[in-house]
């Protein structure tokens, strides 16, 4: 019976196994080839930490991490240090979060709790193309369009009513021309407004339908599920959100060149001061700089910027990970 | 006993007026935020509108970039130089991507290298776009000596790797695991099951993902301040210096001079414009599949 089996089947082994050896071999190379791209692809990551620490080590070397706390930045001298640009980056990046995150906030919660159903699709998708607009737009339009506004209908007001007083008065200080670290704060905001509003909604979704109808049922009001049942149940991704926000924030170059005046200073706490951040920095000086320690000193700031996103960054997918993780194991 | 009725009745219809205050002016908020975020997009768009409309004419198609204060003048070895580097940077970045891709969602979903790189293609995916510029500078344009446009395709590619990556990853997860097995129960083997049946079934998605890293990269300008720098010729040359509309608006509207400020909104109208037509074409090709 076995070999009776066997017989037809031997007979049918060449063509089959031709067909085999075919397909190991195409197997392995597609393989191999999906490997590579892997490969590549980390290569990059891995290249692009690797050629900012080389090309910032003459800066290291001299400076070392006082580099992170000199303000003093003189090409001709040679001395260099990067605070007044960290403090740009950081300062408007808070702004802009602290303007972004509530809006978003809102946002989303208008578009998973209360908008009809018909708007929610063309409203979502309104706010994406918020985000696809490209940065340079926001820059241009800040400068050209927005910066006044702000001067005349925001700023000038601002200083009349707050000048004389101690705290906020310095706060107000400096010409109101609508450039600096607050306009640059602000357009910031609104680029990241729909990155956060995007990531809430998303995670919002996630909320099961059941914890959410049980706390209607019990008489709770939508702010009461949103703020006792969406928002705890989700906290981990809208963090999450928050902090990809951040990144995006902190990286912007184009939008933030056009509005913060390049100016290299830390004399003043005004919010309307002209200043300059790493990305801006970089911009206006790296094509022009000699190759040397003013190159290296550009190079240090970018790792610096490099270091600062990847901790945000990879703080964020933590978060969103440990919330889709256990999503997955309720569901 | 009914005074302590009415008290409590009292105060139990204060918490709810309380409550329901506390409810409208949450809601009200939120409606106020949603119309706060349009206001931008309402305002921006209507500004790049009638700004960019004014500034166009066919000279921005068909001349070159002028020099200050000079009648006339266009954008168009800009717009050339941008659609090279842009479509170079398409074809290096989209197999990579798509490759990458695959192997993420077929052959390392469960290995060490599969879970680093989701890891590492994430902070790819929001990296500063400036450092890749500082990146490529390091590795192409220092050692060649150079700026040149094939160090701007370049650095526009790693922006193009990472959006395809996580296109084809998610699109392919979507394929359902049945498809996959009644493949694998034929004999097929696995490059064909991938090839044929799995990325055929993901094309659309992954179509979408390509169209959303163009609509990215055509508007990317700080990867191209050291890598591309910018041309006030005409240059089909890929080891020159090459303009690209990004670049030129930033050098344009920076200027105090008028003719470059409305050639710089004629470019940021076209900019715009092809950025949103690609979005709502990729959506449109996304609906369509679902």
């Amino acid at each position: 019976m076995m070999s009776t089996a066997a017989g037809p089947l031997q007979g049918a082994a060449p063509s089959a196994a031709r067909a085999r050896r075919a397909g190991p071999w195409a197997d392995r190379f597609f393989a191999a080839l999906a490997q590579a791209a892997a490969w590549i692809t980390l290569a990059a990551f891995a290249g692009i930490a690797a050629s900012l620490v080389v090309g910032a080590w003459p800066a290291i070397e001299r400076f070392g991490a006082s580099f992170v706390w000199t303000a003093e930045w003189d090409p001709v001298r040679q001395r260099f240090g990067g605070l007044v640009m960290i403090f740009g980056t950081l300062a408007t990046s808070f702004i802009a979060l602290a303007i972004a995150v509530p809006v978003s906030l809102g946002i989303a919660i208008f578009l998973t709790e209360l908008a009809p159903r018909w708007l929610r699709r063309p409203l979502g998708t309104a706010i994406e193309l918020l985000a696809a607009v490209p940065s340079i737009v926001y820059g241009m339009w800040g400068l050209l369009v927005f910066g006044p506004v702000l001067s005349r209908f925001v700023q000038l007001p601002l200083q009349s009513a707050l000048g004389g007083l101690p705290l906020l008065g310095t706060l107000v200080a400096g010409p109101p021309v609508g450039i600096g670290i607050l306009a640059a704060g602000i357009i910031l905001a609104i680029m990241v407004i729909p990155f956060i509003a995007a990531v809430m909604r998303d995670v919002f979704e996630l909320t099961p339908t059941l914890l959410k109808e049980s706390a209607y049922g019990l008489g709770a009001t939508t702010w009461e599920v949103v703020r006792h049942v969406v928002l705890p149940y989700t906290k981990s991704g809208v963090i999450g959100g928050v902090m990809l926000g951040l990144g995006r924030a902190l990286g912007e170059t184009m939008a933030v060149t056009f509005v913060i005046g390049n100016m290299n200073q830390l004399g003043s706490l005004s919010l309307f001061e002209a200043a300059n951040s790493i990305t801006s920095t970089l911009a206006n000086e790296f094509a022009e700089a000699e190759a040397g320690l003013h190159q290296a000193a550009l190079m240090y700031l970018g790792l610096v910027l490099f270091a600062i996103t990847f901790v945000v960054l990879a703080f964020s997918k933590l978060l969103l990970a440990h919330l889709r993780r256990r999503e997955g194991g309720r569901a | 006993m009914s005074a302590a009725w009415g008290t409590d009745a009292a105060q139990r219809l204060a918490l709810q007026r309380r409550r329901r205050r506390r409810n409208g002016l949450a809601l009200a908020l939120s409606v106020a935020a949603m119309a706060f975020g349009l206001f931008w997009l309402a305002w921006i768009l209507i500004e790049t509108l009638r700004l960019g409309l004014a500034g166009m004419t066919l000279s921005v198609f068909t001349a070159m970039t002028p020099p200050p204060q000079a009648p006339g003048g266009g954008l168009a070895n800009a717009i050339f130089g941008s659609l090279l580097m842009v479509g170079l940077a398409t074809a290096l970045g989209t197999p990579v991507g798509i490759l990458a891709g695959v192997y993420l969602a077929e052959y390392g979903q469960h290995t060490r290298l599969g879970r680093v790189l989701a890891f590492v293609n994430d902070i790819l995916l929001s990296a500063p776009s400036i450092v890749l510029g500082l990146f490529v500078y390091a590795v192409v344009v220092a050692p060649r000596g150079g700026f040149s446009g094939l160090a701007g395709a370049l650095a526009l590619a790693l922006i193009v790797v990472p959006v395809v990556i996580r296109q084809t990853d998610s699109m392919l997860r979507l394929v359902p695991p049945a498809l996959r097995e009644a493949a694998f129960a034929l004999g097929t083997p696995k490059w064909r099951v991938v090839t044929a049946l799995t990325l055929k079934a993901a094309r659309a998605g992954i179509l979408t993902g390509v169209l959303l890293a163009v609509a990215r990269i055509a508007g990317e300008t700080a990867p191209l301040l050291f890598t591309a720098l910018s041309n006030q010729f005409w240059t089909r040359d890929l080891e020159q210096p090459m303009a690209s509309l990004p670049v030129t608006i930033f050098r344009f509207a920076m200027s105090p001079y008028e003719n470059w400020q409305q050639l710089a909104w004629a470019g940021v109208f076209l900019i715009t414009l092809g950025v949103l037509l690609l979005n709502i074409l990729a959506r449109v090709l996304l609906r369509e599949r679902r």
